[in-house]
């Protein structure tokens, strides 16, 4: 590695720690009460409490938001990759989507709730559902994005639509995917909480109205602690990833 | 090579070739008019201002454009033409994909042509060594310069060792300094490849400094207005632009497309 990212690396570590040090020191100097906002360490000390069932919940809002994550970037990408196969399809489809892309996804969730019942895959579909417009519109965007003159290189040599597919349309929508698939991280973990707050008996969400009845606020400040580790864990793959597949300068920043 | 069928059976034959374009129901000639012979192994450039249908024209021989009147073709008995093998093809922009390192954007022809990959390989780095970008073969192309680019694209265009060459302005993006290297260099490719290379440019110095025969294109109407050969030594250096004759030739090109 070189001495630029051990730079930014360390950078990334002090901010955080500062942060943290800002927080527990602004509530101890001010003398705020635990139930207004508990220090990290009287956040911490909830993990301790057996009763909480901080596994059930950790794995329960985990498996909605990389199950609903999962599914829009496979369903996502493929319906782009067809649109962009068939003209007609695109036309029929897009000027629908674009519209039902602004229903307010988060307003669809009662509804879903009542169609399917909770449960965790019922927060899975609603992850999904928030997810999946900004990994199709930006898939397909990519795969318009193609130079007109390689396409008449590719023809030239009377070369098949699968050809210019694979070797072209695909690898150069990559990094559109990836830009995608980043802005639909913040979305998805947000989806899964709001399937959990409208109705649900278990997952991080849920446990966080439970334990505002109680006031119990160090508790609700580390399951939001937690639900924020997921998505950070999600956007770091979703990060790496992006490192392995995309050459640094097609990157779309 | 046996000379006089060479001379009898041109390469390439073009007869009052035409294209029309409808707008609006209105018919535009995009190219008329357009008659020349080819020999195997010449270098040939179009020259006219924008609009006169020379890019049209590099479309049709690449068999991407249809024509509407006229006769061409590619290819005689001594050398057959495959339109889905022989054409290379490079453009004003070099349009690497950037995803690729340059070994592998140069064998981007032949893999579409699904040619054995050992040997191409090995091509692709003789050739890349040829356009000199010895080295370069594991770089990304925002590793390179813009002339360097358009370098690995050539090199990419010769790939599949295909008979005909088509060059799009392929170096109107450059600065002046690199450009005028690059014509040098692009000699020095067509001679070691020995390759017909049909040459796109609106700059009249470059077509008669690389051509081996000139065609002249004007707009309004798209016609071809001049072919001819250009008499000046090969090999060719910078030296040859103060030859007489050279500026004979440029004249003649002003002159047609009225600028003088």
């Amino acid at each position: 590695m070189s001495d630029g990212s051990w730079r930014k690396i360390l950078i990334i570590f002090l901010v955080h720690a500062a942060f943290v040090g800002f927080w527990w020191g602004g509530v101890i100097i001010a003398d705020i009460p635990a139930y207004i906002l508990p220090t990290p360490w009287q956040a911490l000390k909830t993990l301790e409490v057996e009763n909480y069932n901080w596994g059930t919940h950790f794995m329960a809002t985990s498996q909605e938001i990389f199950g609903g994550y999962i599914l829009a970037v496979i369903v996502g990408v493929t319906s782009a990759v067809m649109f962009s196969w068939s003209k007609t399809t695109d036309e029929i489809f897009m000027p629908l989507l674009v519209t039902l892309n602004m229903i307010p996804k988060v307003a669809m969730a009662p509804l879903f709730i009542v169609w399917l019942r909770f449960g965790i895959e019922t927060n899975i579909v609603i992850t999904f559902t928030i997810c999946f417009f900004p990994i199709l519109l930006n898939t397909a965007r990519g795969m318009r994005e193609v130079e007109p003159d390689l396409l008449d290189l590719v023809k030239s040599l009377h070369g098949s639509r699968w050809q210019i597919f694979t070797k072209i349309q695909l690898p150069g929508a990559l990094p559109y995917i990836f830009s995608g698939m980043k802005v639909a991280t913040v979305l998805a973990v947000a989806g899964a909480i709001v399937g959990e707050f409208i109705q649900s008996d278990k997952g991080l969400g849920w446990f966080m109205l439970v334990t505002q009845e109680a006031l119990n606020t160090d508790a609700m400040v580390m399951a939001l602690l937690l639900v924020t580790l997921i998505g950070v864990v999600l956007y770091g793959i979703v990060l790496l990833l992006e490192r392995i597949f995309i050459v640094q300068d097609a990157r779309v920043e | 090579m046996n000379r006089e069928q060479t001379m009898s059976e041109p390469f390439i034959s073009l007869s009052n070739v035409r294209k029309v374009y409808m707008s609006r129901n209105i018919e535009f000639e995009a190219i008329s008019n357009v008659t020349m012979e080819i020999a195997e192994g010449e270098l040939v450039c179009l020259v006219g201002p924008s609009g006169c249908g020379k890019s049209t024209l590099l479309r049709i021989l690449a068999g991407l454009h249809d024509h509407d009147a006229g006769e061409v073709h590619i290819g005689n008995a001594t050398t057959p033409f495959d339109p889905s093998k022989d054409i290379g093809m490079v453009f004003q922009q070099p349009l690497l994909l950037k995803w690729r390192r340059i070994l592998e954007n140069v064998l981007l022809p032949a893999e579409i042509l699904g040619l054995p990959a050992k040997e191409s390989r090995e091509r692709a780095s003789d050739l890349l060594n040829m356009v000199g970008l010895e080295g370069f073969e594991d770089k990304y192309p925002y590793e390179l310069s813009g002339g360097m680019q358009q370098r690995a694209a050539i090199a990419r265009a010769l790939v599949h060792d295909p008979k005909l060459i088509l060059m799009d302005e392929p170096f109107g993006a450059l600065d002046a300094l690199t450009r005028e290297k690059m014509n040098l260099e692009l000699l020095d490719i067509w001679r070691k490849s020995q390759k017909t290379i049909l040459f796109v440019t609106h700059g009249i110095q470059e077509a008669v400094f690389l051509g081996t025969h000139v065609a002249v294109m004007s707009s309004s109407p798209a016609r071809m207005a001049d072919f001819f050969a250009v008499d000046l030594p090969h090999p060719r250096g910078l030296d040859i632009k103060t030859h007489e004759n050279f500026g004979v030739y440029t004249r003649r090109i002003y002159k047609l497309l009225g600028m003088e």
